[in-house]
Protein backbone atom coordinates (compact mmCIF):
# COMPACT_ATOMS: atom_id res chain seq x y z
CA UNK A 1 0.00 0.00 0.00
CA UNK A 2 2.74 2.36 1.06
CA UNK A 3 4.88 1.40 -1.90
CA UNK A 4 1.99 1.85 -4.32
CA UNK A 5 1.29 5.27 -2.94
CA UNK A 6 4.93 6.24 -3.18
CA UNK A 7 5.07 5.05 -6.77
CA UNK A 8 1.99 7.06 -7.57
CA UNK A 9 3.52 10.17 -6.06
CA UNK A 10 6.77 9.59 -7.93
CA UNK A 11 4.83 9.26 -11.17
CA UNK A 12 2.91 12.39 -10.39
CA UNK A 13 6.11 14.29 -9.64
CA UNK A 14 7.69 13.04 -12.87
CA UNK A 15 4.62 14.00 -14.85
CA UNK A 16 4.63 17.47 -13.32
CA UNK A 17 8.35 17.85 -14.00
CA UNK A 18 7.84 16.86 -17.64
CA UNK A 19 4.97 19.34 -17.88
CA UNK A 20 7.10 22.13 -16.40
CA UNK A 21 10.00 21.32 -18.74
CA UNK A 22 7.85 22.19 -21.74
CA UNK A 23 6.32 25.51 -20.74
CA UNK A 24 5.74 26.76 -24.29
CA UNK A 25 4.03 23.61 -25.47
CA UNK A 26 2.01 23.20 -22.30
CA UNK A 27 0.70 26.74 -22.67
CA UNK A 28 0.10 26.65 -26.41
CA UNK A 29 -2.68 24.13 -26.64
CA UNK A 30 -3.14 24.92 -30.32
CA UNK A 31 0.45 24.12 -31.28
CA UNK A 32 -0.29 20.67 -32.72
CA UNK A 33 -3.36 21.96 -34.55
CA UNK A 34 -1.47 24.93 -36.00
CA UNK A 35 1.54 22.88 -37.07
CA UNK A 36 -0.64 20.15 -38.57
CA UNK A 37 -2.50 22.77 -40.62
CA UNK A 38 0.66 23.11 -42.71
CA UNK A 39 0.14 19.54 -43.91
CA UNK A 40 -3.49 20.11 -44.93
CA UNK A 41 -2.68 21.74 -48.28
CA UNK A 42 -1.55 18.35 -49.59
CA UNK A 43 -2.93 15.85 -47.05
CA UNK A 44 -6.39 17.41 -46.62
CA UNK A 45 -8.09 19.48 -43.90
CA UNK A 46 -7.37 17.87 -40.51
CA UNK A 47 -5.45 15.20 -42.42
CA UNK A 48 -8.47 13.85 -44.31
CA UNK A 49 -7.29 13.55 -47.92
CA UNK A 50 -9.65 13.85 -50.89
CA UNK A 51 -7.10 12.44 -53.33
CA UNK A 52 -4.36 9.86 -53.82
CA UNK A 53 -2.11 11.62 -51.29
CA UNK A 54 -2.36 9.57 -48.05
CA UNK A 55 -4.62 10.73 -45.20
CA UNK A 56 -2.98 11.46 -41.86
CA UNK A 57 -6.17 11.60 -39.77
CA UNK A 58 -6.44 8.80 -37.26
CA UNK A 59 -2.90 7.59 -37.81
CA UNK A 60 -1.31 6.48 -34.54
CA UNK A 61 1.49 8.64 -33.18
CA UNK A 62 4.16 5.94 -33.50
CA UNK A 63 3.55 5.37 -37.20
CA UNK A 64 3.41 9.12 -37.98
CA UNK A 65 6.59 9.81 -35.99
CA UNK A 66 8.45 6.87 -37.55
CA UNK A 67 7.53 8.02 -41.07
CA UNK A 68 8.66 11.59 -40.39
CA UNK A 69 11.92 10.39 -38.82
CA UNK A 70 12.61 8.09 -41.77
CA UNK A 71 12.08 11.01 -44.16
CA UNK A 72 14.26 13.23 -41.99
CA UNK A 73 17.13 10.76 -41.66
CA UNK A 74 17.10 9.90 -45.35
CA UNK A 75 16.17 6.28 -44.65
CA UNK A 76 13.11 6.74 -46.83
CA UNK A 77 14.23 7.86 -50.30
CA UNK A 78 13.58 7.32 -53.99
CA UNK A 79 9.99 7.05 -55.19
CA UNK A 80 8.90 6.56 -51.54
CA UNK A 81 9.96 10.13 -50.80
CA UNK A 82 9.40 12.58 -53.65
CA UNK A 83 9.11 15.67 -51.44
CA UNK A 84 8.61 14.65 -47.80
CA UNK A 85 12.31 14.00 -47.20
CA UNK A 86 12.83 17.72 -47.88
CA UNK A 87 9.85 18.99 -45.87
CA UNK A 88 10.39 16.73 -42.83
CA UNK A 89 13.81 18.31 -42.28
CA UNK A 90 12.05 21.56 -41.40
CA UNK A 91 10.62 20.24 -38.11
CA UNK A 92 12.05 19.42 -34.68
CA UNK A 93 11.25 16.22 -32.77
CA UNK A 94 8.94 18.24 -30.48
CA UNK A 95 7.08 19.71 -33.45
CA UNK A 96 6.69 16.27 -35.04
CA UNK A 97 5.35 14.94 -31.72
CA UNK A 98 2.79 17.77 -31.54
CA UNK A 99 1.62 17.08 -35.11
CA UNK A 100 1.48 13.34 -34.39
CA UNK A 101 -0.75 13.88 -31.35
CA UNK A 102 -3.10 16.10 -33.32
CA UNK A 103 -3.52 13.69 -36.25
CA UNK A 104 -4.00 10.72 -33.92
CA UNK A 105 -7.09 12.41 -32.43
CA UNK A 106 -8.64 13.24 -35.82
CA UNK A 107 -11.39 11.07 -37.19
CA UNK A 108 -10.43 9.24 -40.39
CA UNK A 109 -13.27 9.43 -42.91
CA UNK B 1 -34.29 39.14 -43.01
CA UNK B 2 -30.63 39.77 -42.33
CA UNK B 3 -27.87 38.31 -44.40
CA UNK B 4 -26.93 36.13 -41.47
CA UNK B 5 -30.37 34.52 -41.34
CA UNK B 6 -30.65 34.14 -45.07
CA UNK B 7 -27.31 32.44 -45.58
CA UNK B 8 -27.35 30.24 -42.53
CA UNK B 9 -29.02 26.91 -43.11
CA UNK B 10 -30.10 24.26 -40.62
CA UNK B 11 -27.23 22.14 -41.91
CA UNK B 12 -24.77 24.85 -40.85
CA UNK B 13 -26.08 24.79 -37.31
CA UNK B 14 -25.80 21.02 -37.21
CA UNK B 15 -22.23 21.21 -38.48
CA UNK B 16 -21.32 23.81 -35.87
CA UNK B 17 -23.15 21.95 -33.12
CA UNK B 18 -20.95 19.00 -34.01
CA UNK B 19 -17.85 21.16 -33.84
CA UNK B 20 -18.99 22.47 -30.44
CA UNK B 21 -19.42 18.96 -29.10
CA UNK B 22 -15.91 18.08 -30.22
CA UNK B 23 -14.68 21.26 -28.60
CA UNK B 24 -16.15 20.52 -25.20
CA UNK B 25 -14.84 16.96 -25.30
CA UNK B 26 -11.38 18.21 -26.12
CA UNK B 27 -11.57 21.00 -23.54
CA UNK B 28 -11.53 18.30 -20.87
CA UNK B 29 -8.17 17.15 -22.20
CA UNK B 30 -5.34 19.60 -21.57
CA UNK B 31 -3.57 18.72 -24.80
CA UNK B 32 -6.47 19.22 -27.21
CA UNK B 33 -6.95 22.41 -29.24
CA UNK B 34 -8.72 25.25 -27.53
CA UNK B 35 -12.11 26.37 -28.85
CA UNK B 36 -13.83 29.56 -27.67
CA UNK B 37 -17.14 29.20 -25.85
CA UNK B 38 -18.77 32.56 -26.62
CA UNK B 39 -19.23 34.76 -29.69
CA UNK B 40 -16.12 36.82 -30.45
CA UNK B 41 -17.23 39.25 -33.12
CA UNK B 42 -17.10 39.69 -36.86
CA UNK B 43 -14.27 39.31 -39.36
CA UNK B 44 -14.73 40.48 -42.93
CA UNK B 45 -12.49 38.88 -45.53
CA UNK B 46 -12.01 40.75 -48.80
CA UNK B 47 -10.93 38.43 -51.61
CA UNK B 48 -11.81 34.74 -51.90
CA UNK B 49 -8.65 33.29 -53.40
CA UNK B 50 -6.14 30.89 -51.84
CA UNK B 51 -5.58 33.22 -48.87
CA UNK B 52 -9.02 34.70 -48.22
CA UNK B 53 -11.11 31.57 -48.68
CA UNK B 54 -8.77 29.54 -46.45
CA UNK B 55 -8.88 32.23 -43.74
CA UNK B 56 -12.70 32.29 -43.85
CA UNK B 57 -13.01 28.53 -43.49
CA UNK B 58 -10.38 28.16 -40.75
CA UNK B 59 -11.78 31.09 -38.73
CA UNK B 60 -15.14 29.31 -38.62
CA UNK B 61 -13.69 25.85 -38.04
CA UNK B 62 -11.17 26.78 -35.34
CA UNK B 63 -13.51 29.13 -33.48
CA UNK B 64 -16.26 26.50 -33.39
CA UNK B 65 -18.47 29.02 -35.15
CA UNK B 66 -17.81 31.76 -32.59
CA UNK B 67 -16.36 34.19 -35.14
CA UNK B 68 -18.86 35.58 -37.63
CA UNK B 69 -17.25 35.59 -41.07
CA UNK B 70 -18.17 37.47 -44.25
CA UNK B 71 -16.21 36.62 -47.39
CA UNK B 72 -16.51 39.06 -50.26
CA UNK B 73 -15.38 38.56 -53.83
CA UNK B 74 -16.21 40.04 -57.22
CA UNK B 75 -16.19 36.59 -58.85
CA UNK B 76 -18.95 34.04 -58.44
CA UNK B 77 -16.56 31.09 -58.59
CA UNK B 78 -12.96 30.40 -57.66
CA UNK B 79 -10.75 29.89 -60.73
CA UNK B 80 -7.31 28.50 -59.87
CA UNK B 81 -4.13 30.04 -61.24
CA UNK B 82 -2.19 26.85 -60.42
CA UNK B 83 -3.05 24.31 -63.19
CA UNK B 84 -4.35 27.15 -65.44
CA UNK B 85 -1.22 26.89 -67.61
CA UNK B 86 -2.48 23.41 -68.55
CA UNK B 87 -5.59 25.02 -70.04
CA UNK B 88 -3.21 26.98 -72.31
CA UNK B 89 -1.40 23.73 -73.10
CA UNK B 90 -4.71 22.09 -73.98
CA UNK B 91 -4.72 19.20 -71.48
CA UNK B 92 -7.26 20.85 -69.10
CA UNK B 93 -10.51 22.76 -69.50
CA UNK B 94 -11.69 25.80 -67.54
CA UNK B 95 -14.21 23.67 -65.63
CA UNK B 96 -11.30 21.56 -64.32
CA UNK B 97 -9.85 24.60 -62.51
CA UNK B 98 -13.15 26.15 -61.35
CA UNK B 99 -14.71 25.52 -57.92
CA UNK B 100 -17.81 27.19 -56.42
CA UNK B 101 -18.12 28.77 -52.98
CA UNK B 102 -21.12 26.71 -51.81
CA UNK B 103 -18.91 24.50 -49.63
CA UNK B 104 -17.89 27.48 -47.50
CA UNK B 105 -21.52 28.27 -46.70
CA UNK B 106 -21.69 24.92 -44.94
CA UNK B 107 -19.14 26.24 -42.47
CA UNK B 108 -21.35 29.27 -41.91
CA UNK B 109 -19.20 31.62 -44.00
CA UNK B 110 -21.39 34.40 -45.44
CA UNK B 111 -20.17 34.46 -49.04
CA UNK B 112 -21.10 37.70 -50.80
CA UNK B 113 -20.64 38.39 -54.50
CA UNK B 114 -19.85 42.10 -54.49
CA UNK B 115 -17.04 44.62 -54.78
CA UNK B 116 -15.64 46.56 -51.83
CA UNK B 117 -15.14 50.21 -52.77
CA UNK B 118 -13.98 51.75 -49.50
CA UNK B 119 -12.72 50.87 -46.04
CA UNK B 120 -13.66 53.20 -43.15
CA UNK B 121 -11.35 52.86 -40.18
CA UNK B 122 -13.08 55.21 -37.71
CA UNK B 123 -16.45 53.50 -38.09
CA UNK B 124 -14.85 50.10 -38.84
CA UNK B 125 -17.02 49.53 -41.88
CA UNK B 126 -16.64 48.71 -45.54
CA UNK B 127 -18.64 50.16 -48.41
CA UNK B 128 -19.77 47.89 -51.22
CA UNK B 129 -21.18 48.38 -54.73
CA UNK B 130 -24.39 46.38 -54.36
CA UNK B 131 -25.28 46.01 -50.69
CA UNK B 132 -25.33 48.22 -47.59
CA UNK B 133 -22.22 48.96 -45.52
CA UNK B 134 -20.95 46.18 -43.28
CA UNK B 135 -19.14 46.62 -39.98
CA UNK B 136 -16.13 44.59 -38.86
CA UNK B 137 -14.15 43.94 -35.71
CA UNK B 138 -11.19 42.74 -37.71
CA UNK B 139 -10.59 42.93 -41.44
CA UNK B 140 -8.63 40.59 -43.70
CA UNK B 141 -7.50 41.92 -47.06
CA UNK B 142 -6.46 39.15 -49.44
CA UNK B 143 -6.57 41.00 -52.76
CA UNK B 144 -3.96 39.15 -54.81
CA UNK B 145 -2.20 41.36 -57.33
CA UNK B 146 -3.24 44.04 -59.76
CA UNK B 147 -1.19 45.06 -62.77
CA UNK B 148 0.95 48.18 -63.24
CA UNK B 149 -0.10 48.68 -66.86
CA UNK B 150 1.54 52.11 -66.88
CA UNK B 151 4.93 50.37 -66.69
CA UNK B 152 4.40 49.06 -70.24
CA UNK B 153 3.99 52.03 -72.58
CA UNK B 154 1.23 51.49 -75.11
CA UNK B 155 -0.53 48.81 -73.09
CA UNK B 156 -3.66 50.95 -72.75
CA UNK B 157 -7.28 49.81 -72.51
CA UNK B 158 -7.49 49.38 -76.29
CA UNK B 159 -4.25 47.35 -76.46
CA UNK B 160 -5.47 45.19 -73.60
CA UNK B 161 -8.31 43.99 -75.83
CA UNK B 162 -5.83 41.98 -77.92
CA UNK B 163 -2.69 41.63 -75.76
CA UNK B 164 -3.38 39.39 -72.75
CA UNK B 165 -1.49 38.65 -69.54
CA UNK B 166 -3.61 35.65 -68.46
CA UNK B 167 -1.80 36.05 -65.12
CA UNK B 168 -5.13 35.82 -63.32
CA UNK B 169 -6.96 32.66 -64.27
CA UNK B 170 -10.32 33.42 -65.86
CA UNK B 171 -11.55 35.00 -69.10
CA UNK B 172 -7.99 35.93 -70.15
CA UNK B 173 -6.93 32.27 -69.89
CA UNK B 174 -9.59 31.41 -72.47
CA UNK B 175 -8.73 34.40 -74.69
CA UNK B 176 -5.04 33.50 -74.78
CA UNK B 177 -5.85 29.84 -75.49
CA UNK B 178 -8.00 30.96 -78.42
CA UNK B 179 -5.14 33.07 -79.82
CA UNK B 180 -2.86 30.03 -79.62
CA UNK B 181 -5.46 27.85 -81.35
CA UNK B 182 -5.96 30.46 -84.10
CA UNK B 183 -2.22 30.92 -84.69
CA UNK B 184 -0.83 29.40 -87.89
CA UNK B 185 1.75 26.63 -87.67
CA UNK B 186 5.17 28.22 -87.95
CA UNK B 187 4.16 31.20 -85.82
CA UNK B 188 5.92 32.68 -82.79
CA UNK B 189 4.45 32.93 -79.29
CA UNK B 190 6.35 35.44 -77.11
CA UNK B 191 5.95 35.57 -73.34
CA UNK B 192 7.33 38.50 -71.36
CA UNK B 193 8.29 38.21 -67.69
CA UNK B 194 8.49 41.28 -65.44
CA UNK B 195 11.33 41.89 -63.02
CA UNK B 196 10.91 39.96 -59.76
CA UNK B 197 9.01 40.01 -57.47
CA UNK B 198 5.91 38.88 -59.32
CA UNK B 199 3.15 36.31 -58.67
CA UNK B 200 4.34 32.69 -58.99
CA UNK B 201 8.08 32.73 -59.76
CA UNK B 202 8.15 29.45 -61.80
CA UNK B 203 4.80 30.18 -63.50
CA UNK B 204 6.15 31.78 -66.69
CA UNK B 205 8.62 28.95 -67.31
CA UNK B 206 5.89 26.36 -66.79
CA UNK B 207 3.71 28.31 -69.23
CA UNK B 208 6.47 28.27 -71.85
CA UNK B 209 6.68 24.47 -71.46
CA UNK B 210 2.89 24.10 -71.75
CA UNK B 211 2.67 26.17 -74.94
CA UNK B 212 5.70 24.32 -76.35
CA UNK B 213 4.01 21.01 -75.56
CA UNK B 214 0.94 22.16 -77.49
CA UNK B 215 3.07 23.32 -80.43
CA UNK B 216 5.08 20.09 -80.53
CA UNK B 217 1.94 17.97 -80.71
CA UNK B 218 -0.24 20.24 -82.92
CA UNK B 219 1.90 22.95 -84.58
CA UNK B 220 5.46 21.56 -84.76
CA UNK B 221 6.94 24.39 -86.85
CA UNK B 222 5.98 27.02 -84.23
CA UNK B 223 8.28 28.63 -81.65
CA UNK B 224 8.10 29.83 -78.04
CA UNK B 225 10.15 32.87 -77.15
CA UNK B 226 10.70 33.78 -73.49
CA UNK B 227 11.61 37.43 -72.92
CA UNK B 228 12.73 37.53 -69.29
CA UNK B 229 13.13 40.93 -67.62
CA UNK B 230 15.41 39.26 -65.11
CA UNK B 231 19.05 38.32 -65.36
CA UNK B 232 18.29 34.63 -64.99
CA UNK B 233 15.57 32.01 -64.63
CA UNK B 234 13.84 32.80 -61.32
CA UNK B 235 12.89 29.31 -60.15
CA UNK B 236 13.74 25.64 -60.82
CA UNK B 237 16.37 26.78 -63.33
CA UNK B 238 18.18 23.49 -63.88
CA UNK B 239 14.95 21.55 -64.15
CA UNK B 240 13.43 23.90 -66.74
CA UNK B 241 16.67 24.22 -68.71
CA UNK B 242 16.79 20.40 -68.94
CA UNK B 243 13.40 20.56 -70.72
CA UNK B 244 14.37 23.44 -72.99
CA UNK B 245 17.58 21.65 -74.00
CA UNK B 246 15.77 18.31 -74.10
CA UNK B 247 12.24 17.71 -75.36
CA UNK B 248 11.76 21.38 -76.37
CA UNK B 249 15.12 21.92 -78.08
CA UNK B 250 14.48 24.08 -81.13
CA UNK B 251 10.99 25.01 -79.88
CA UNK B 252 11.75 27.18 -76.81
CA UNK B 253 14.22 30.04 -76.93
CA UNK B 254 15.13 31.81 -73.68
CA UNK B 255 16.43 35.39 -73.63
CA UNK B 256 17.47 36.93 -70.30
CA UNK B 257 17.69 40.69 -69.55
CA UNK B 258 14.84 41.45 -71.95
CA UNK B 259 12.79 43.86 -69.89
CA UNK B 260 9.78 44.80 -72.03
CA UNK B 261 8.68 48.35 -71.25
CA UNK B 262 6.67 49.18 -74.37
CA UNK B 263 4.29 47.49 -76.76
CA UNK B 264 3.13 48.22 -80.30
CA UNK B 265 -0.16 46.38 -80.10
CA UNK B 266 -1.18 46.92 -83.74
CA UNK B 267 2.01 45.18 -84.90
CA UNK B 268 2.13 42.72 -81.98
CA UNK B 269 5.63 43.96 -81.19
CA UNK B 270 7.27 44.02 -77.77
CA UNK B 271 9.91 46.68 -77.19
CA UNK B 272 12.56 46.31 -74.49
CA UNK B 273 14.02 49.10 -72.35
CA UNK B 274 17.08 49.20 -74.62
CA UNK B 275 14.95 49.44 -77.75
CA UNK B 276 15.03 45.86 -79.04
CA UNK B 277 11.87 45.09 -81.03
CA UNK B 278 10.45 41.59 -81.04
CA UNK B 279 7.49 40.76 -83.27
CA UNK B 280 5.28 37.80 -82.41
CA UNK B 281 2.12 36.15 -83.73
CA UNK B 282 0.80 35.77 -80.20
CA UNK B 283 2.15 38.28 -77.70
CA UNK B 284 1.58 37.45 -74.01
CA UNK B 285 2.68 40.34 -71.83
CA UNK B 286 2.79 39.84 -68.08
CA UNK B 287 3.14 43.37 -66.65
CA UNK B 288 4.76 44.23 -63.30
CA UNK B 289 2.42 43.77 -60.35
CA UNK B 290 1.56 45.24 -56.96
CA UNK B 291 -0.87 44.44 -54.16
CA UNK B 292 -4.48 44.49 -55.40
CA UNK B 293 -6.47 47.71 -55.75
CA UNK B 294 -8.41 47.41 -52.49
CA UNK B 295 -5.09 47.29 -50.57
CA UNK B 296 -4.22 50.60 -52.19
CA UNK B 297 -7.62 52.08 -51.33
CA UNK B 298 -7.34 50.84 -47.74
CA UNK B 299 -3.90 52.40 -47.30
CA UNK B 300 -2.10 49.18 -46.38
CA UNK B 301 0.50 49.40 -49.18
CA UNK B 302 3.64 50.60 -47.39
CA UNK B 303 6.59 49.01 -49.22
CA UNK B 304 7.91 50.52 -52.48
CA UNK B 305 4.37 51.70 -53.32
CA UNK B 306 3.69 48.07 -54.25
CA UNK B 307 3.42 45.65 -51.32
CA UNK B 308 2.00 45.41 -47.80
CA UNK B 309 4.27 44.90 -44.80
CA UNK B 310 2.91 42.59 -42.13
CA UNK B 311 3.71 41.35 -38.64
CA UNK B 312 4.44 37.69 -39.43
CA UNK B 313 3.10 36.53 -36.05
CA UNK B 314 -0.41 37.69 -36.94
CA UNK B 315 -0.29 38.80 -40.60
CA UNK B 316 -1.49 42.18 -39.28
CA UNK B 317 -0.67 45.20 -41.43
CA UNK B 318 2.09 47.42 -40.04
CA UNK B 319 0.16 50.38 -41.49
CA UNK B 320 -3.32 49.70 -40.04
CA UNK B 321 -4.00 47.93 -36.75
CA UNK B 322 -6.88 45.46 -36.92
CA UNK B 323 -6.31 44.83 -40.62
CA UNK B 324 -4.58 41.63 -41.75
CA UNK B 325 -3.09 41.13 -45.23
CA UNK B 326 -2.52 37.74 -46.87
CA UNK B 327 -0.89 36.23 -49.91
CA UNK B 328 0.77 37.78 -52.94
CA UNK B 329 -0.06 41.29 -51.69
CA UNK B 330 2.42 41.04 -48.79
CA UNK B 331 6.00 42.20 -48.92
CA UNK B 332 7.42 38.68 -49.07
CA UNK B 333 9.69 37.38 -46.33
CA UNK B 334 13.18 36.35 -47.57
CA UNK B 335 12.99 33.44 -50.05
CA UNK B 336 9.22 33.18 -49.59
CA UNK B 337 7.52 32.88 -52.99
CA UNK B 338 4.29 34.60 -53.97
CA UNK B 339 2.27 31.41 -54.38
CA UNK B 340 -1.25 30.18 -53.71
CA UNK B 341 0.17 27.54 -51.39
CA UNK B 342 1.93 30.24 -49.34
CA UNK B 343 -1.25 32.34 -49.21
CA UNK B 344 -3.09 29.34 -47.75
CA UNK B 345 -0.39 29.10 -45.05
CA UNK B 346 -0.56 32.85 -44.33
CA UNK B 347 -4.30 32.41 -43.86
CA UNK B 348 -3.93 29.72 -41.20
CA UNK B 349 -1.43 31.78 -39.19
CA UNK B 350 -3.81 34.75 -39.43
CA UNK B 351 -6.89 32.70 -38.45
CA UNK B 352 -5.15 31.22 -35.40
CA UNK B 353 -3.83 34.65 -34.33
CA UNK B 354 -7.15 36.45 -34.85
CA UNK B 355 -9.05 33.95 -32.69
CA UNK B 356 -6.48 34.50 -29.90
CA UNK B 357 -6.53 38.28 -30.28
CA UNK B 358 -10.33 38.39 -30.20
CA UNK B 359 -10.18 36.60 -26.85
CA UNK B 360 -7.64 39.09 -25.53
CA UNK B 361 -4.87 36.51 -25.60
CA UNK B 362 -1.43 36.49 -27.12
CA UNK B 363 -1.00 34.71 -30.47
CA UNK B 364 1.56 31.95 -30.95
CA UNK B 365 5.15 33.21 -31.05
CA UNK B 366 6.34 30.27 -33.14
CA UNK B 367 4.39 30.26 -36.43
CA UNK B 368 5.60 27.94 -39.19
CA UNK B 369 4.75 27.86 -42.90
CA UNK B 370 5.60 25.37 -45.61
CA UNK B 371 5.63 25.75 -49.38
CA UNK B 372 5.15 23.13 -52.05
CA UNK B 373 5.13 24.20 -55.66
CA UNK B 374 4.66 21.85 -58.60
CA UNK B 375 5.25 22.77 -62.26
CA UNK B 376 4.05 20.70 -65.22
CA UNK B 377 6.72 20.50 -67.92
CA UNK B 378 4.27 18.76 -70.29
CA UNK B 379 0.85 17.14 -69.83
CA UNK B 380 2.14 14.47 -67.41
CA UNK B 381 5.60 15.18 -65.99
CA UNK B 382 6.17 17.47 -63.04
CA UNK B 383 8.97 19.09 -61.03
CA UNK B 384 8.73 20.66 -57.58
CA UNK B 385 10.38 23.12 -55.23
CA UNK B 386 9.66 22.99 -51.50
CA UNK B 387 10.65 24.91 -48.36
CA UNK B 388 9.78 25.21 -44.67
CA UNK B 389 9.73 28.66 -43.04
CA UNK B 390 9.91 29.45 -39.31
CA UNK B 391 9.51 32.75 -37.47
CA UNK B 392 12.81 34.35 -36.47
CA UNK B 393 12.22 36.48 -33.34
CA UNK B 394 15.44 38.46 -33.81
CA UNK B 395 14.75 39.65 -37.32
CA UNK B 396 10.96 39.45 -36.89
CA UNK B 397 10.43 37.67 -40.19
CA UNK B 398 9.90 34.18 -41.57
CA UNK B 399 13.10 32.38 -42.61
CA UNK B 400 13.78 29.05 -44.29
CA UNK B 401 14.65 26.36 -41.72
CA UNK B 402 18.28 25.46 -42.53
CA UNK B 403 18.52 22.09 -44.27
CA UNK B 404 14.84 21.98 -45.21
CA UNK B 405 13.37 22.08 -48.68
CA UNK B 406 14.76 21.40 -52.11
CA UNK B 407 13.98 20.49 -55.70
CA UNK B 408 13.02 17.41 -57.68
CA UNK B 409 15.92 15.41 -59.09
CA UNK B 410 14.14 15.36 -62.47
CA UNK B 411 10.64 15.61 -63.96
CA UNK B 412 8.54 12.48 -63.33
CA UNK B 413 5.02 11.18 -63.93
CA UNK B 414 4.83 10.20 -60.25
CA UNK B 415 5.14 13.84 -59.27
CA UNK B 416 2.58 14.60 -61.98
CA UNK B 417 0.11 12.38 -60.13
CA UNK B 418 0.98 14.11 -56.85
CA UNK B 419 0.58 17.54 -58.43
CA UNK B 420 -2.97 16.68 -59.51
CA UNK B 421 -3.69 15.28 -56.05
CA UNK B 422 -2.22 18.43 -54.47
CA UNK B 423 -4.56 20.62 -56.52
CA UNK B 424 -7.59 18.59 -55.49
CA UNK B 425 -6.65 18.72 -51.81
CA UNK B 426 -5.69 22.39 -51.61
CA UNK B 427 -8.90 23.44 -53.39
CA UNK B 428 -10.80 21.30 -50.88
CA UNK B 429 -8.76 22.71 -47.96
CA UNK B 430 -9.87 26.23 -48.86
CA UNK B 431 -13.36 25.66 -50.25
CA UNK B 432 -14.89 22.36 -49.10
Amino acid sequence: MHLKRQLLLTHLALALAAFAALPTHAQDRNLGRNLAAQCANCHGTNGVSQSSIPSLAGRDTASFTAAMNDFKSGKRTGPAATIMHQLAKGYSDEQIAAMASFFATQKAK
Amino acid sequence: MTILQREFSRRDWLKLAGAGATASTLAACATGPDVPSKPLGRVIVIGAGFGGATAAKYLRMWSGGMVEVFLIDMNRNFVSCPISNLVLGGSRKMEDITVGYAGLREYGVQVINDEVTKVNFEKKTIELKKIQDLNWDRLIIAPGVDFMFDQVKGLDAKAQESIFHAWKAGPQTMSLRKQLEDMKDGGVYALTIPKAPYRCPPGPYERACQVAHYFKTKKPKSKVLILDGNEDVQSKKGLFMAQWNGQYKGTIEYRNNHNVTEVDAANRTAITEVGDKIKADVLNIVPPQRAGNIALAAGVINANNRWCQVNWLTMESTARPGVHVLGDATLSAPAMPKSGHMANQHAKVAAAAIIELMQGREPSKTPMMANTCYSFVDDKNVVHVASVHAYDPTDKTMKIVPGSGGLSAAATELEGAYANAWAKNIWADMLL
